[in-house]
């Protein structure tokens, strides 16, 4: 399993394989959960209070699924751990902090001040997403963030 | 017109200082070009036949005269000269350098304009209306909505890597000149009975290898809930949206396979949970954008009559203006289809001078249209006969606008990797051929495509020309009945394909037909509406 590069979280960083998604509801215990791009994350939400570290796997970049899932778990009050796995680039590390991940596991290493870059990039945003940065919209209007 | 605040000036000047970081990693080798390759197209760089290629994005097709000017200058520093103005009213430039694109996209940053989402499988610029605000049949202006969502739609983190590209038309008049029903997401803003403005929502159409007519699935959502009904319409797509078939990947599949009725229910339920998320601008958002497209000081009490005694003058006039909503004043086309040329074409020089001419004529305004020309939206009839003048003196007086001449065609093989046969030859020998009967023929709309893509609109042709690939020999096939706008249908192929000289020969035909069996009246649309396709086919092959 490829290392947790970048973390954005205090807490301890959960030890535990994540399990898939069909075989965490039967297994009581287990608090970490990974996502496919094509499973549900829907499906999570009835547990999300035991659950501490979700995983979501991008086999290959292009492969969008796994923002809509981090972006669901948030919007329904998931608060553990969200760790994007997989061919995490440089270049989705900015779209992946705004859908809610808060730790990054790419297969390869990625240059560090390159990351670095890329995470500072945007210092403004269009969008409201469930990162709760002011959306240039509130900022025009004087309107304070949700979330 | 909408002008940028320090807010959407900084996200250019990030993503210029972002695409200049992508640059310098992929020439020192640390970023590869399978990864860089979609970073690139999302600021519309594609790597063409024989350089690169750049489109710009000109959102919903809106330019002022300082911005047309930067886009003939930027033809002459990184380009040979010319700029491609394309169906998606946007300009390409064909021969652009990896290493000078940065210092490029820095250029168009000081104009407000960039090339963000021109390409990728992201939202890309979304197109309106080119008559929008100058049309007297509008509901309402339906640009700052198509701001709206251009601002909605920019480095959306959720929807930057969706199955397919993602294109968004916005109208606001029954009479719709945008095509609207062939875009993944088509939006009509209307007025209810109670006098609201609202969004109806076009979903699923699109062209391509399997073309269709997007349904409506709402007619009507509150203007304040129109980017949250658009979130929810892009994450069902996002999330069962097709992956594993790049042709079967557009939202059109979806819609299809799911039905318009399954589709339209899981929207609607993830349109609840997102009205729960506050993630609509408030409407004073709305109303700051549109207060940027209030009506220019408009003169009162002009005439619209003008002097007609040069016929050819009076031509032009005819063919390329336009009703404006204003009494004395005209929406004047200009056409980018001389007799032989390259369609969607423009030198350096003639960029210049259309620029020129809209800061001393249209309220320093211009729109490109998706069939490739250009218009100004706001002339005065007085002014008409100076304005053409200038055109004339530039080579840009063509009076054939919606005439078999003002045709539509894709780069095709001349530069695009995914060309079968090549569209601008075709296009220009066929120009050539019917420029003696264009005015007898009347409305006629010809599209080609050098490809089942359809980036030509060759489906919605009244009549089409698709290149194929006939065994390695360059092929195309005709097309008759399409149509866009209220009454939209596409195009039936008429029988076996033909070479170039062929497809010429048969257009011909098809015409000279036409102009045999129309009643009084009746476009070459109508006659083939009334007769059907039997008759033609007769005539073309027989
Ligand atoms: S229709 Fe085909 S050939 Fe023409 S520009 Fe599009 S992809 Fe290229």
């Amino acid at each position: 399993m490829a290392e947790v590069q970048f973390r954005f979280r205090d807490d301890e960083p959960v030890a535990d394989p994540g399990v898939t998604v069909d075989a965490f509801g039967e297994q009581t215990n287990a608090a970490a959960v990974r996502i496919e791009p094509g499973d549900d994350a829907r499906d999570l939400l009835p547990h999300l209070d035991r659950i501490r570290l979700v995983e979501v796997n991008f086999p290959v970049f292009g492969d969008g699924r796994g923002y809509s899932a981090a972006r669901i778990l948030r919007e329904a009050g998931y608060a553990g751990e969200l760790r994007a796995v997989g061919e995490v680039l440089i270049d989705q590390l900015a779209y992946m902090r705004r859908c809610g991940f808060d730790a990054f596991a790419p297969e390869a290493a990625l240059d560090p001040a390159d990351a670095d870059a890329a995470f500072g990039r945007y210092g403004e945003v269009y969008q409201p997403t469930v990162d709760g940065r002011a959306p240039i919209w509130a900022k025009r209007h004087g309107i304070a963030a949700n979330g | 017109m909408y002008k940028y605040d320090q807010y959407d000036q900084a996200m250019v000047d990030a993503r210029v200082e972002e695409f200049r970081d992508q640059v310098r990693r992929r020439l020192d080798g640390s970023l590869a070009e399978e990864a860089f390759r979609p970073l690139r197209l999302m600021n519309g760089l594609y790597l063409q036949l024989h350089a690169y290629m750049l489109r710009v994005a000109v959102p919903y097709g809106t330019l002022n005269s300082v911005q047309m000017r930067a886009l003939g200058d930027i033809a002459d520093k990184y380009d040979r000269g010319y700029g491609h103005f394309t169906t998606r009213q946007n300009i390409q430039y064909n021969w652009i350098k990896l290493e000078e694109a940065p210092d490029l996209l820095a250029d168009l940053a000081k104009v407000e304009m960039h090339a963000i989402q021109t390409s990728g499988n992201c939202i890309r610029n979304t197109t309106s209306d080119q008559f929008a605000g100058a049309a007297a049949d509008e509901v309402i202006d339906p640009r700052p909505y198509a701001e709206l969502i251009r601002q909605w739609s920019t480095f959306h983190p959720e929807f930057s890597f969706l199955p397919r590209k993602f294109k968004m038309a916005v109208i606001a008049s029954s009479t719709d000149r945008a095509a609207m029903r062939l875009h993944d997401i088509g939006i009509e803003i209307v007025r209810n009975a109670a006098g609201e403005i609202g969004a109806a929502f076009y979903v699923g159409g699109g062209m391509g290898r399997t073309p269709m007519i997007a349904p409506c699935i709402n007619a009507f959502v509150p203007i304040d809930q129109m980017i949250t009904y658009s979130e929810a319409c892009l994450r069902v797509y996002n999330r069962y949206g097709r992956r594993d078939n790049k042709y079967k990947a557009r939202i059109k599949i979806l819609v299809h396979e799911l039905g318009k009725d399954e589709y339209t229910r899981q929207v609607e339920e993830e349109f609840a949970h997102l009205l729960t998320q506050g993630i609509e601008p408030p409407l004073a958002e709305l109303e700051r954008i549109q207060a940027h497209f209030a009506d220019p000081a408009f003169e009162t009490g002009l005439s619209d009559a003008i002097d007609r005694t040069d016929p050819d003058f009076a031509l032009w006039v005819d063919r390329n203006t336009h009703p404006h909503k204003q009494p004395g004043y005209a929406i004047v086309s200009i056409s980018l289809k001389p007799v032989g040329g390259i369609p969607g074409d423009a030198s350096a020089d003639q960029i210049r001078v259309m620029g020129d001419l809209a800061l001393r004529y249209s309220f320093d305004e211009l729109r490109v249209t998706h069939t490739q020309n250009i218009v100004l939206p706001h002339v005065k009839q007085a002014d008409l006969y100076a304005l053409w003048q200038v055109l004339q003196a530039n080579d840009l007086a063509a009076a054939n606008i919606d005439r078999i001449g003002d045709i539509i065609a894709c780069p095709g093989l001349d530069y695009c990797t995914l060309a079968n046969a090549r569209s601008i030859p075709v296009a220009q020998k066929i120009s050539e051929r019917m420029a003696a009967k264009e005015q007898e023929i009347g409305e006629l709309k010809l599209k080609i495509s050098g490809c089942i893509n359809a980036c030509g609109h060759h489906h919605a042709g009244h009549i089409g020309i698709l290149g194929v690939d006939r065994k390695g020999v360059e092929n195309y096939q005709l097309l008759l009945g399409g149509c866009e706008g209220a009454d939209t249908s596409l195009g039936q192929i008429t029988g076996p394909g033909f070479d170039e000289d062929g497809i010429v020969g048969a257009v011909e035909r098809a015409t000279d037909f036409y102009l045999a069996q129309r009643a009084d009246g009746e476009r070459f649309l109508d006659t083939y509406r009334r007769i059907g396709m039997a008759p033609f086919k007769e005539a073309i092959y027989g």
